[in-house]
């Protein structure tokens, strides 16, 4: 907690005086997960618009650490103190990876740079079923024999999670079938062998299109803000939150950067600065639309606040639903 | 024919000088990462994404898609002449291709495996042309029960068609289902066999156990046959291509087998590893010297190279189609794609015609110049089997050393290397076959994924297994296959028996 406090004041400082550091050779920008993915796109993403603005002298790479979910990534991080030339993307799986598996890291380890978005949820079903509320399908959930099928990315991940959340609150057990990523869960709604499936917007967008899947709901508390139009008559704003739908439980993803433990404020405070440049291009805006992102830039306390509160949540979440590790 | 037109308006878009040259480019690339095992495909198309962020979509496009062609065939490369897969599918390629290159028939071999890719590339395009909407539709078909009947198919034609001692494959195979199930076990996400060794949490990753069991292992027997130091005596022979093309025509129906079970192994989620294995398998049930596979035919060099290509290649289709990667390669393209600002998805052959029929294109043309450019290296290739195996040992083991860690950057698979080495090298002298072992890590987990993911859904009913006519014809076709030579040694004794009682 010390490091956390003391980047916050460090921050307040570095804002008042230019930031005088600046890296000195290539930056890692490290992805606890494989080529290809939601994180691993986001870095790739910020990597081209550092490159194609000039933001920095030295060069960024972005170096995927896929092994052990990310734990072993966390664990690199973890052990480069004082290395300013190191970033490492995150998600929820930095609270998550170790309540799941006992892994001896926390983000408490590191110094937060900065979150720079926050992930959709959103509860699909194929476009033919019938079910054309959240109502409809607890209701098709309750008489169901065997129970119905919810399918998601993984287990005892974010989606497992989610389904946990959603069903409890609404009483009724369901099946849930562990897919091996999002994309995957999307397909199998679309050939209808699920009947609903929790995703984030960007996995599910080009069934919706193609009038294979539709949205039932949105997760967040608000809905997106997004207006173009989707499909025919629909945007991303057109979608109801589940909450308009009578849940109470709701469920947002962030996005954000990590740096090693006991950097200076200053080197902190660089990338601080070089995460604003990189959300206020309009590449960057334009990620955000395509994937249907919640733009959410946060550093220094309101980013310590963030992630404390999440983690909590997050904690209560997972002991309900059984998930903590017991050994 | 709609869709002739749109090929052409693509070769348009294609054949542009500076396209040309981003293809010569890439497969020049692709084959240099495709020779190193473990940095691959995937890890050679993401550190060269980046690049192509300025240009035109369609340039990027082309130039990631033949990287992915050279490191595929580069892959066979390193297969051939030092019995190290470079890609999973590579790994039947060693069967025949290796055996070839000790008897100096390097450059043949290679030969025969480009043009085997060559031949089955093509073959998926020529899918992808013409089929693309209908196929779409079909992989759609596929659930968990679907996807594990498809996998549960290539277990049992392994064991109904090897011809090694069917109790050492199925030992063999057990052994890789048990290998697969190490890590976290993606339906109830808690960790399976790691000891608390946090190293163990992702699994054994494939190229680290193959780099280990066939590299590594055959490294330890050449060694304990004593270190020779004459190079093998390859001839260096620039007419090898044109000598072994001639001998192509004697193998039609293997090229025809192959590119059937390739395809349909791409467009059902089986992928190009089973498709190579089974290209193989079939070549050897049905050639009229099946006997002597595994001893340096050019036959089973090229039946899996076609098989494994024709799948790789239809497996772009899902990708495109539906937006499911179905290799880690394909998942950094797919991956590229979203950069440019492409989705991929049933809309995209709709709303971005110019690119998609572009790439289409691209695949034709590409693969051209991969098998150019790759012929054009046979006798540069086949030379190095000419070096003293005292000089080259040392460098094959780095190679492969340096393969196991850029697999996940961890120092931790260089030891797995090891180990495996000695695994494989006592798995040969005890006479055990390593293929199924192989098959079994790739697909074994996914195949219980399926099952499991199907019983969940049927709240432990087995008979989804035989719910709709797809997937009760792949189950009953899985079993005929897997009791073939019992069946078949029956139904030859029966007809004996009248014959016998005659006399």
């Amino acid at each position: 907690m010390k490091t956390v406090t003391l980047a916050g004041a460090a921050l307040l400082l570095s804002t008042l005086a230019a930031s005088a550091w600046e890296p000195t050779k290539s930056v890692e920008i490290i992805v606890p997960f494989g080529p290809g993915g939601a994180s691993d796109q986001m870095a790739r993403t910020i990597q081209a618009i550092i490159q194609k603005h000039g933001l920095s002298k030295e060069s960024f790479i972005v170096v995927n650490k896929p092994a052990a979910t990310g734990g072993e990534a966390m664990m690199d991080i973890k052990k480069s103190l004082r290395d300013p030339h190191k970033l490492i993307t995150t998600s929820s799986t930095i609270y998550m990876t170790p309540l799941a598996t006992k892994l001896p890291v926390s983000w408490q380890d590191f110094t937060p740079v900065a979150m720079v978005a926050q992930d959709e949820f959103a509860l699909w079903v194929n476009n033919e079923s019938p079910y054309k509320t959240l109502p409809d399908l607890a209701a098709a959930a309750k008489t169901a024999s065997p129970p119905l099928k919810i399918g998601g990315g993984g287990s005892k991940r974010e989606d497992e999670l989610i389904t946990f959340g959603v069903f409890s609150e609404l009483n009724t057990p369901i099946s849930y079938i562990p897919y091996k990523s999002g994309g995957e869960a999307s397909t199998q709604l679309a050939g209808n062998h699920i009947a609903a499936e929790t995703n984030n917007p960007s996995e599910d967008v080009a069934n919706w299109r193609a009038g294979l899947t539709r949205p039932l709901c949105v997760l967040s508390p608000q809905r997106m803000s997004y207006k173009t139009k989707i499909t025919a008559d629909m945007s991303w704003n057109d979608v109801p939150t589940c909450g308009e739908q009578g849940l109470k439980f709701n469920y947002n993803m962030l996005r954000g950067l990590f740096m090693p433990g006991n950097v200076t404020p200053e080197q902190q405070a660089y990338y601080v600065d070089l995460m604003k440049k990189v959300v206020e291009t309009p590449e960057w805006k334009e990620y955000l639309e395509r994937n249907a992102l919640l733009p959410d830039f946060r550093s220094g306390q309101a980013y310590v606040d963030f992630l404390t509160a999440d983690e909590a949540k997050h904690k209560d979440l997972m002991a309900k639903a059984g998930f903590l590790s017991t050994n | 024919m709609e869709n002739i037109s749109l090929l052409l308006e693509g070769f348009q878009v294609a054949l542009t000088w500076h396209n040309i040259a981003f293809m010569f480019l890439g497969v020049l690339l692709g084959i240099v990462v495709g020779v190193l095992p473990g940095l691959g495909g995937p890890n050679g198309v993401a550190i060269l994404l980046p690049l192509t962020f300025s240009m035109e979509p369609t340039s990027a496009i082309i130039l990631l898609t033949s990287i992915y062609w050279g490191a595929l065939f580069g892959g066979a490369i390193t297969a051939v002449l030092f019995n190290i897969p470079g890609e999973p599918w590579s790994v039947a390629t060693t069967f025949d291709g290796y055996p070839m290159a000790q008897q100096g028939r390097a450059g043949e071999a290679l030969t025969a495996a480009f043009t085997a890719s060559f031949v089955g590339a093509i073959a998926g395009v020529v899918l992808i042309t013409f089929l693309a909407p209908l196929v779409a539709k079909f992989a759609l078909r596929f659930g968990p029960a679907e996807f594990f009947a498809v996998f549960f198919l290539t277990f049992c034609s392994f064991i109904g068609m090897g011809k090694e001692n069917k109790a050492k494959i199925v030992v063999s195979l057990s052994l890789g289902f048990l290998l697969a199930g190490v890590g976290i076990d993606t339906i109830s996400g808690d960790m399976r066999m790691t000891f608390g060794v946090g190293e163990l949490m992702n699994g054994f990753d494939f190229l680290v156990v193959v780099i280990g069991m066939f590299g590594v292992s055959e490294i330890l027997l050449t060694l304990e046959e004593g270190l020779e130091f004459k190079g093998k005596k390859a001839r260096i022979d620039p007419i090898v291509v044109l000598r072994t093309w001639m001998q192509m025509p004697l193998y039609f129906m293997t090229f025809v087998r192959s590119c059937l079970a390739g395809i349909w192994l791409g467009i059902s989620p089986g992928g190009a590893v089973a498709a190579s294995f089974m290209g193989y398998g079939l070549a050897k049930r049905f050639s009229r010297r099946g006997k002597k596979f595994g001893s340096g035919e050019i036959e089973g060099v090229i039946a899996p190279e076609t098989a494994a290509h024709a799948a790789g290649t239809s497996a772009l289709l899902p990708m495109l189609a539906l937006g499911i990667p179905g290799s880690a390669t394909a998942a950094v393209l797919l991956g590229g794609l979203m950069i440019w600002g492409l989705q991929p998805g049933p809309l995209l052959f709709v709303e971005q015609k110019d690119f998609v029929w572009g790439l289409i294109a691209s695949m034709y043309l590409g693969n051209m110049v991969g098998l150019f450019v790759v012929l054009a290296t046979v006798p540069l290739f086949a030379s190095i089997m000419r070096i003293p195996f005292a000089l080259i040992a040392p460098v094959i083991l780095m190679v492969c050393a340096i393969g196991a860690f850029t697999v996940a950057n961890s120092s931790f698979d260089i030891w797995l290397m090891l180990i495996f080495g000695a695994v494989g090298y006592a798995f040969k002298k005890l006479d055990y076959p390593l293929a199924p072992m192989v098959l079994a890590l790739v697909l074994g987990d996914r195949a219980e994924d399926a099952f499991r993911q199907a019983l969940i859904g049927s709240a432990g009913d087995l008979s989804v297994f035989m719910d709709n006519g797809l997937v009760a014809t792949l189950m009953i076709i899985s079993f005929a296959l897997l009791l073939w030579s019992p069946i078949s040694e029956l139904i030859g004794r029966l007809l004996r028996r009248p014959a016998v009682a005659a006399e």
